[in-house]
């Protein structure tokens, strides 16, 4: 019987046309390159049997030209600004490309006598390095390592040895590490409040519990934005929180544009998170089990090591998975309350898509934020199993 | 004694997870324009310009609008494939609850420029269209999940009663089963709505000016000198969070009735 499939196609094809596909054709691009090859057809071919240690032979500077030559023409047909997108993306390789293809390519376009070497150096002494070639190569495709070495701080010369870029050019491995930690740190921070909040709600009954279930539910329901906004006003230079210290002589502190709000501010929006997948793991243990241990004489620390705590791993992993793969994707929150220095690979994901239209890295960066979440929900699957739905 | 610095414990995180909140809903009633207390006085004023700006009140209608319809949406998509896991066993239901479950999962800001790249050549950025899809999309599994769960209080056998007597599946499923999980369906409406509602990111990057949701247009505010008019924004997001919370309590409440009964 296919019936259920059936009733389960519109939503299957609507995801695969919204979510699957859109998602998918944005990865390829963070381990593909197609915006050289069909403006430099022939360079990339004469280059593909180039060793790299000296510049290239003749025919290489004589498909350069004549490469060029119909890219120009074509884009003036067309209006379009194939010349302007490749030099676009071997900029992001070798700085200064982004000037110097158009320039090559208006300047080659009148017939000149003579090798074409002779020609294109005269045009830009560029040319004579051995890496802007390198990066013509590099930048051939179809598929490419170029986006995703330069997301782990790595680079190719034009040999094809792979390098760390120097040190004050590397930011993504910081990136990387500082995202993660930051997860971690709010995991952390969550757990310690979570543990006793939630032990509090599983043992209380009545109006109480009903009042402490409340604080952890209703924050859960109020959008992020004006959560982050509630930080933002408390703790900004003439806010609620500065106002309150000056008037006791204290102040006023910068307590934004930092690590410090970041942290207590996805600590605050995470909390519940943590909280009722914990209530959940507590009210399920027996009570009976720590009591049978105490009164066969075990300590109370022992108790609470040897029993208490495995029984509740489970939900303990699940809630503190829960926290650190959505606190791994914060963009709003850091982007409003940290300094340049707090942001996360969001922020870089965001920033290369649109600000520096560099369409690879983004993709690449995404590619390394979807392995780290999906490491963590494999992880969640093995601890909670996938067959309890969200907390929510 | 150990009792007693758990309490203590608690109530700080209590207050700890309240008091921002509770913090910033008197300010909105400000007379003055600072954000500080004490207040110089009670007055509506920020409200008023609230109400009567250009961007503010055509925001609001944006996220009524654009979360209703995704709402709609993910509903109409979410039923019936909840439906169909529901009677789905092996391999094929665990891949097709993964598919559906994952926008829940992969961070939004990878959705969001995923559908900045493939809305632009067929010209979905920067309309309306573009956002109730995309906030359809980031809705369905909060629908899924809740129907779902629903659906585990309805006992299947009636189905074949409904048969027996004669009702082809289609009328069963809408005479028998649907009126006994409609509270769940109603949840979540609610969900994907309140999702809607929430959500920044890819109201960030696929919103034009037109499109401007209220929490997209709170961002803009953030970002420069904070007004009095983002903290009225603000409560009036507030009530309206609370009042999603307080309905779909009452619906969980009437679901679990009507499987108890």
């Amino acid at each position: 019987m296919n019936r259920p499939a059936l009733l389960m196609a519109p939503l299957l094809l609507f995801l695969l046309l919204t979510f699957a596909t859109p998602i998918a054709a944005f990865l390829w691009r963070g381990v593909s390159d197609a915006e050289v090859a069909p403006v430099l057809p022939r360079t990339v071919a004469t280059l593909a049997d180039w060793n790299g240690t000296a510049l290239p032979p003749e025919p290489a500077f004589a498909a350069l030209v004549a490469d060029l030559r119909d890219a120009r023409a074509r884009d003036r047909d067309t209006g379009g600004g194939s010349i302007a997108r490749a030099a676009a993306r071997l900029n992001a390789d070798r700085p200064g490309f982004r000037g110097l293809l158009p320039m090559t390519a208006r300047r080659v376009e009148r017939p000149f006598p003579g090798p074409a070497q002779d020609a294109v150096f005269a045009i830009s002494e560029d040319w004579r390095d051995i890496e802007t070639w390198g990066a013509i190569r590099r930048a051939g495709g179809p598929l490419s390592a170029f986006h995703a070495l330069t997301a782990l701080d790595l680079q190719r010369d034009a040999t094809g040895a792979v390098r760390p870029v120097p040190d004050n050019q590397a930011v993504f491995r910081a990136v990387l590490l500082r995202s993660l930690w930051i997860s971690l740190l709010v995991t952390a921070c969550c757990l310690l409040l979570g543990w006793p909040m939630a032990w509090l709600i599983a043992t209380t009954r009545g109006w109480a519990n009903t009042l402490l279930l409340g604080a952890v539910m209703l924050p859960f329901w109020i959008s992020l934005i004006v959560r982050t906004a509630a930080w933002m006003v408390l703790l900004q230079k003439e806010g609620v929180v500065n106002a309150a210290l000056g008037s006791i002589g204290i102040g006023p502190l910068t307590l934004m544009m930092n690590r410090f709000a970041v942290v207590l501010a996805m600590v605050h929006i995470l909390l519940p998170f943590m909280v009722l997948p914990l209530v959940a793991a507590f009210r399920a243990l027996d009570p009976r089990l720590p009591r049978a241990a105490a009164s066969l004489g075990a300590a109370p620390w022992l108790v609470f090591l040897r029993v208490t705590l495995p029984l509740c791993l489970p939900g303990i992993g699940a809630g503190c998975l829960l926290v650190f793969i959505q606190a791994l994707g914060f963009y709003v929150t850091p982007a409003l309350l940290g300094g340049p220095n707090d942001q996360m690979l969001a922020w870089f994901v965001g920033f290369y898509a649109t600000r520096s239209v560099n369409w690879g890295l983004a993709a690449a960066l995404s590619i390394m934020l979807l392995v780290a979440v999906g490491l963590c929900v494999a992880l969640y699957g093995r601890l909670a199993g996938f067959r309890r739905p969200g907390a929510a | 004694m150990a009792r007693g610095a758990l309490w203590a414990v608690g109530l700080l995180v209590a207050l700890f997870l309240m008091a921002p909140i509770v913090a910033i809903l008197p300010l909105s009633f400000s007379a003055g324009s600072f954000l500080f207390y004490p207040l110089p006085g009670l007055s509506l004023r920020w409200y008023q310009d609230f109400f009567g700006s250009d961007f503010w009140l055509p925001a609001a209608w944006n996220s009524l609008l654009i979360g209703t319809a995704a709402a709609g949406l993910a509903t109409l998509l979410g039923t019936p494939a909840a439906f169909g896991l529901w009677r789905m066993t092996g391999a094929f239901r665990a891949v097709a609850m993964g598919v559906v479950l994952a926008p829940m999962v992969v961070p939004v800001i990878v959705v969001a420029v995923a559908l900045l790249l493939a809305f632009g050549p067929i010209g979905l950025v920067a309309t309306h269209a573009g956002m109730i899809i995309a906030h359809a999309t980031l809705g369905v599994p909060f629908v899924v999940v809740t129907v779902l769960a629903a659906l585990e209080g309805f006992d299947p056998v009636q189905l074949r009663a409904a048969a027996a007597c004669g009702a082809g599946p289609l009328r069963a499923f809408f005479r028998v089963c649907l009126p006994q999980i409609a509270p769940g369906v109603a949840a979540g409406a609610v969900f994907a709505f309140a999702t809607s509602l929430d959500e920044v990111v890819v109201a960030l990057f696929i919103a034009g000016p037109a499109q401007r949701t209220l929490p997209r247009q709170m961002f803009a505010g953030l970002n420069d000198s904070i007004s009095l008019t983002t903290t009225a924004a603000a409560a009036l997001l507030v009530g309206l969070s609370v009042l999603l919370l307080l309905t779909v309590a009452w619906l969980q409440g009437r679901g679990k009735r009507q499987a108890g009964g």
